[in-house]
């Protein structure tokens, strides 16, 4: 498992693993049942602290990613893919009506507004 | 089940010019704790009491859920101070004699494991030795004996950043066992803002906080403006301000709140030395 620490991100590092992982999930490198490193091991690994491991893991356990097993380790839950991109979508979706709402009570362009979408994608 | 390795309740110890007064904290057990503050804070102090090399005044210590007064608890500490200790005319296979008869549990393959992972040179006398050598040596030595509590006493001071690098590593690998931990006071937070899972702050011979690390970096910030703008922020939400020449800052808990709600206004992370700078400095500047 590949998780790549940015210790100049704004970003704190427990939500910087939490979406990495979720990330490997829905584009398949992990699959499921498969088996995460252990919380201690992972901490060691990244050279962090073992709380700050265990906060991802738990997020990810909250979201519904991994399940937990005591004693046996976390593992990649098995979960539908294409449900969890269509509740994502449905976010989204409300946040982009709020885009709009904004976009057009203040004279914004459509462009403008998608080349910042896009800017956000590439970034 | 004991879910400590160290509990501490209202430890108090007297000195002519200094008082530890009334310290409560804990190390969890498979958590790294550390544990800052300036000299003469009061750390060693602690520590010399935890170890029972000093004598308390009043107060509770339990260790692994035990009030200790036996030897049998030395057996599970680790200890190492910010001094080598061995002899300087001994080499690796005279200290192993000697600490091989002074800890039961004393694990001889895993002590060649550790002196060939840190290469430290196996004939040569200790006193040749260079200062990261030897607490490397004094570390391993410390961990050799397979025990449950690590307790280092600015065990990293005076190290270079390769040596603190490969120990912080070795600490890692240490917890890897739920059961452990580390209790590890240094003045030099970086390393501590890396590992540790806990953070107590000591100033004056009283704790002054005891909490998560990440919620001291995360959460923790400083907010930096103009002394018009400072009359604007209400004293309820921020810890301590600082006034300089040319601006006022102030540590803040919780630094998306105060984003929230004052507009325009500079707040920057914290790091765990600005946190310690702000609560021990105080209002100076």
């Amino acid at each position: 498992m590949e998780i790549i620490i940015s210790n100049s991100s704004d970003k704190p590092i427990y939500e910087q693993i939490c979406m990495q992982v979720k990330n490997l999930i829905m584009n398949g490198t992990l699959s499921a049942g498969e088996a995460l490193p252990s919380m201690r091991v992972l901490a060691k690994d990244l050279h962090i602290s073992v709380i700050t491991v265990q906060r991802a893991y738990e997020d990810l356990t909250r979201d519904g990613f991994i399940e937990t097993v005591s004693g046996k380790g976390s593992f990649v839950a098995a979960q539908n893919k294409e449900f969890i991109q269509e509740e994502q979508l449905r976010v989204a979706e409300e946040l982009l009506q709020k885009v709009a709402e904004i976009g057009r009570a203040h004279g914004i362009s459509y462009e403008q507004m998608t080349n910042i979408l896009k800017l956000f994608y590439e970034e | 089940m004991e879910k400590n390795n160290i509990l501490v309740r209202d430890l108090c110890k007297q000195f002519d010019e200094f008082l530890l007064d009334h310290v409560s904290f804990q190390v969890p057990k498979g958590r790294i704790v550390g544990f800052i503050g300036e000299n003469g804070a009061g750390k060693s102090t602690t520590i010399n009491l935890i170890l029972d090399e000093l004598k308390k005044d009043n107060g509770q210590i339990q260790i692994f859920g035990r009030e200790h007064t036996s030897s049998s608890v030395k057996e599970d500490i680790g200890i190492v101070f910010d001094e080598c200790n061995f002899h300087d005319v001994f080499n690796v296979s005279d200290i192993e004699k000697i600490l091989s008869g002074v800890y039961k549990s004393w694990d001889s393959s895993l002590y060649r494991q550790y002196l060939k992972k840190f290469k430290i040179p196996e004939r040569k006398q200790i006193g040749s030795f260079s200062k990261g050598m030897k607490m490397k040596l004094s570390i391993i030595c410390a961990m050799a004996h397979k025990p449950k509590l690590l307790i280092l006493d600015e065990a990293t001071t005076g190290l270079d950043p390769v040596v603190r690098d490969e120990m912080l590593d070795l600490f890692l690998e240490f917890i890897q066992d739920e059961e452990c931990s580390i209790f590890f006071s240094s003045h030099i937070t970086s390393d501590i803002q890396k590992i540790a899972d806990y953070v107590i702050l000591i100033h004056q011979g009283k704790i002054i906080f005891e909490e998560q690390k990440d919620d001291l970096v995360y959460h923790f910030g400083i907010v930096k403006c103009g002394r018009e703008k400072f009359a604007s922020i209400s004293p309820n939400d921020y810890i301590i301000h600082r006034i300089t020449n040319v601006s006022v800052e102030c540590l803040v808990r919780d630094k998306e709140a105060i984003k929230r709600k004052y507009k325009d206004i500079v707040v920057d992370n914290a790091t765990l030395e600005d946190i310690m700078l702000f609560y021990i400095k105080g209002g100076a500047a």
